[in-house]
């Protein structure tokens, strides 16, 4: 007799070769979705789309999904809208800009890993006195990576899609594409700059944690209706991702997390790449030196998984702003409502877990370390903003979009 | 009608183009190079592409369809509300499809189901080929552990097959796995 759905503890997860699916993976590997009485297998593809598209018709339970794509699914961007839930974030940040070298000494002469708006300024004077149009690559149009591109171009007084070109690139893809010319800049995640630059065909310029200190990046999403059919086991595995979090980020485990990530069925890469970019090292050009940057990866701290509701809105906001939309207060709503930290509470509620009291909070408002209210343990945020300072309150989401419109 | 079959493995592309040859007024084109596809998109102008759900182009080409004008006539995705069965089955084979706008949902169901009974019968093809592969792999280590059981114990050739059948049934196993392990304990115990 097969058991029942409902308390089946098979799930079957989708996801990409890249760094920030090493929880699921690792929730496998470490036992620690057997110890919630779960059995995980793994399924890997090679775009977003076909991860989508498994999801949708059922060949997984859950994907490794770039956020702001779970956003696009709901409201129906691009195919018939199906609702997607969120109990969980993946990671923050972790992705780079990364350039052709002879760009990335023009607009950052210094070297080094650049400041954001001395690099934009410098790209905008490039691209006034060379009358080119320069191409960036982003791994997908509803992606982290993408917004946050642009959102960095627009704060520098540099148009998307109009001072420059923005098209999509796969990520095994990126370093063939500065290669050949295909764009002259990439912001993918790791181990992709890294690859780039061993083969000395790009250089990192910018982390994305520059941009947006706490920017949220990959998630956890499944279709609604199956993540209420199977409560118990969403909630089972939010536990076993908690924990695997808390392996991967402890310091000792670096090696052997890293040769599990490198393994043929997951990223099939390279060990040492790969140790780099989850110890939030990175080598930024050829025959340079290893540069430590703190919280490029984000995965654990500061109840990282925590999936809040501001965080969606601000996914929202950014839908309107590159896809020419107007502000829609129902659509708002659904986005706002893929974000499920109720899931999140009830899952580890009772545990040593920390859990936030409040389920949305002002996105970039932190400048330095803030303790802050808690429903169950207890947190200090660090700063958490956008590079230009600009926070983004939810409850003025339509006026944040409207200035947005006219900057 | 023009088809565009985006698939990196030419063999694959083949059988599918053959499958689709026998449609009337139907043009194939196969595209198996990632560099410069959206371009060729671009050029074959194509009411229908068909992509494996492997190919890591995907996301790339879904961008171009989502913005491009090139085309003329949006493309997109073909998800007929009405027809959930036939895209699972599609899925379900591995085979994605764009349409482009207005074409009759009659015109598109023959070709999405030749492309789902093709792309079966390659993945047919392809486990038919590693079944093989495995049996000759079989052949080779049962080969082995006889020459192994002839030289240490004096078998002749039909007894020592006996003897793996005979220990592979008590232990419910496949007689090549028995002779995988003769061969591995005789290489731990220093034999070559």
């Amino acid at each position: 007799m097969m058991a029942e759905d409902a308390t089946n503890g098979e799930l079957t997860i989708g996801f990409l070769p890249l760094v920030d699916a090493c929880l699921p993976i690792l929730a496998r590997e470490h036992g620690f979705a057997e110890a919630e009485g779960l059995s995980l297998r793994l399924v890997r593809d090679m775009s977003w789309a076909t991860v989508l598209d498994r999801l949708l018709y059922g060949h997984s339970d859950a994907a490794h999904m770039v956020a702001p794509l779970a956003i696009a699914t709901t409201l129906g961007r691009g195919r018939p809208a199906q609702p997607l839930s969120v109990p969980f974030v993946l990671g923050l940040n972790g992705n780079a800009v990364t350039m052709r070298p002879d760009l990335a000494r023009a607009v950052n002469p210094a070297g080094g890993l650049g400041e954001p708006a001395a690099v934009g300024a410098a790209l905008k004077a490039h691209i006034a006195a060379s009358g080119q149009k320069l191409r960036f690559g982003v791994v997908h149009r509803y992606s982290s990576h993408n917004y946050m591109l642009r959102y960095w171009l627009a704060a520098c007084g540099i148009r998307p899609d109009i001072d420059v070109e923005i098209t999509t690139v796969a990520p095994p893809f990126c370093a063939d594409a500065l290669e050949f010319g295909e764009v002259d800049a990439i912001c993918v995640g790791e181990p992709w700059n890294s690859v780039a630059v061993e083969r000395g065909t790009g250089e990192i310029v910018l982390v994305t944690a520059q941009i947006w200190r706490r920017g949220v990046e990959k998630v956890l999403a499944f279709r609604e209706p199956v993540m209420e059919a199977r409560r118990p086991q969403a909630e089972a595995l939010v536990r076993a991702l908690r924990k695997a979090g808390e392996h991967f980020v402890d310091p000792a485990n670096l090696e052997t997390n890293a040769a599990i990530l490198a393994r043929a069925e997951y990223l099939d890469g390279d060990a040492t790449l790969i140790r780099r970019a989850i110890s939030d090292r990175l080598l930024l050009r050829q025959g340079g030196e290893l540069l430590h940057y703190p919280d490029f990866m984000f995965q654990h701290r500061e109840a990282a998984n925590f999936p809040w509701v501001s965080q969606a809105e601000w996914l929202y906001s950014q839908m309107v702003r590159w896809d020419g939309l107007e502000f829609d207060s129902a659509d708002a709503r659904k986005a706002a409502r893929v974000f499920r930290p109720d899931l999140y509470r009830s899952a580890l509620l009772g545990t040593g877990e920390p859990l936030p009291g409040a389920s949305s909070k002002v996105e970039g408002s932190l400048a330095g370390p803030t303790s802050v209210s808690m429903q169950q343990g207890f947190i200090t945020l660090e700063n958490n903003s956008f590079f230009d300072g600009k926070p983004f309150d939810p409850v003025l989401l339509e006026s944040y979009i409207q200035g947005q419109r006219s900057a | 009608m023009r088809i565009a079959i985006v698939d990196e493995s030419a063999s694959r592309a083949a059988v599918i183009r053959e499958g689709l040859a026998a449609l009337d007024d139907c043009e194939i084109f196969v595209v198996t190079e990632r560099r410069g596809l959206v371009a060729r998109i671009g050029e074959i102008g194509p009411d229908i592409v068909l992509m494996d759900l492997g190919n890591p182009s995907r996301d790339v080409l879904e961008e171009y369809f989502a913005v491009s004008r090139v085309l003329g006539r949006p493309i997109a995705m073909f998800v007929d509300e009405s027809d959930e069965e036939s895209i699972a089955a599609s899925v379900d084979a591995g085979v994605s499809s764009y349409v482009v706008d207005g074409l009759a949902p009659h015109r598109i169901r023959p070709i999405l189901d030749l492309a789902v009974r093709r792309f079966n019968a390659f993945s047919r093809l392809q486990s038919d080929l590693a079944e093989a592969k495995g049996k000759l792999a079989d052949h080779e280590v049962i080969a082995k552990a006889k020459r192994i059981l002839m030289d240490s114990r004096g078998f002749t050739e039909p007894q020592a097959y006996s003897e793996l059948r005979k220990t592979a049934m008590n232990q419910g196993k496949r007689i090549a796995d028995i002779a995988e392990a003769v061969v591995t304990a005789h290489q731990l115990m220093g034999g070559k």
